[in-house]
């Protein structure tokens, strides 16, 4: 009955935010609505038992995203998003059937929980009663991402890796420069 | 924000229980929620929180660019050797049973190995990307 209520109470929440972000124009405004969007969704997550993910949207989603939006928007000029010129109809239009058609699919979705829903059928079963005996980890998700998929976890940390590299060979390049030009002088 | 007192006394304040928190959701990560990744993100949202009040300038006294460069590295070297040397141990890439004389210890080796990888290469990552957004403002 409660986690009903707080459900609700969350996801109309973010409808009101989402719709805030599109009405307001100031996009100083519109950063710090992204990073309530986030908070909320991890006050979601939290409902659904998801701690992890949870902490992971609330630092990268309301922390420093937020943070890397409002270091770009002090970059330029204009703080203010223009109207589009054109009518929103057709857009509209698109976006209504995508989503009805979303919805419709939901319907074949198992419901949240459900212990026969093929996703839990798999190999989960198996990590659920052997995890403990083999790595001795209680914290299931550690043991699979950390030992069962730990191949997978290597792949994801070097692709955070090559994000940071890329960054800085995009826009961090200057500070580089920056450093050598302070060594010649 | 460099003159204002109470932003800056509550950060000074501030700083070290976060820093905790992440230090706690990264060697808890075997029994409680959080893990590396985790912890990596909030040590480096303490940081990021330290540059804001304080300046990037006293930021980049605590961490030099160079060293963040080296951190975000070391973090996927650490993960990759802890595979190479199961490896060389005579087991399976990233298998901990062989890391020690008791599979389940070799496990909790392994874990806390990696995770530490994870956790110094993530933090170290998003620093990264902070300077780079935050240092091309003393230019334009």
């Amino acid at each position: 009955m409660l986690d009903t209520f707080i459900d609700i109470t969350l996801l109309a929440f973010l409808t009101i935010t989402a719709i805030a972000i599109i009405k307001v124009r100031d996009l100083f405004v519109v950063i710090m609505l992204f990073s309530i969007f986030s908070l909320h969704s991890a006050g979601l997550f939290v409902v659904m038992d998801a701690a992890d993910v949870a902490f992971t949207e609330a630092a990268v989603g309301a922390g420093i995203s937020t943070v890397l939006m409002l270091a770009t928007l002090a970059l330029t000029k204009d703080h203010d998003e223009k109207r589009p010129a054109h009518k929103a109809r057709l857009p509209l239009l698109v976006v209504l059937i995508t989503g009805a058609a979303l919805v419709y699919g939901t319907y074949d979705i198992p419901s949240f929980g459900d212990p026969d829903a093929p996703a839990q059928a798999h190999v989960k079963p198996y990590y659920i009663e052997q995890s403990m005996r083999e790595t001795g980890v209680p914290n299931t998700v550690t043991a699979v991402l950390a030992s069962y998929r730990g191949y997978d976890t290597l792949g994801e940390v070097t692709v955070i890796f090559t994000a940071g590299i890329g960054v800085m060979l995009l826009i961090g390049g200057r500070l580089t420069r920056k450093r050598d030009k302070e060594d010649d002088r | 924000m460099k003159h204002n007192l109470v932003l800056r006394f509550i950060t000074k304040y501030l700083f070290p229980v976060i820093a905790l928190f992440a230090l706690y959701v990264q060697f808890h990560g075997d029994y409680g929620p959080g893990g590396g990744f985790q912890a990596g993100v909030i040590l480096s949202v303490a940081f990021i929180l330290y540059a804001m009040v304080f300046g990037m300038e006293s930021m980049e006294k605590v961490l030099p660019l160079g060293l963040l460069r080296t951190l975000a590295s070391t973090g996927v070297l650490i993960y990759a050797a802890t595979g190479v040397t199961t490896l060389l141990m005579g087991g399976n890439f990233l298998d901990y049973d062989i890391l020690s004389q008791l599979p389940i210890q070799g496990q909790h080796i392994g874990i806390m190995i990696i995770e530490l990888g994870v956790g110094i290469t993530v933090s170290a990552v998003m620093l990264i990307i902070f300077y780079a957004f935050t240092d091309r403002r003393n230019y334009d």
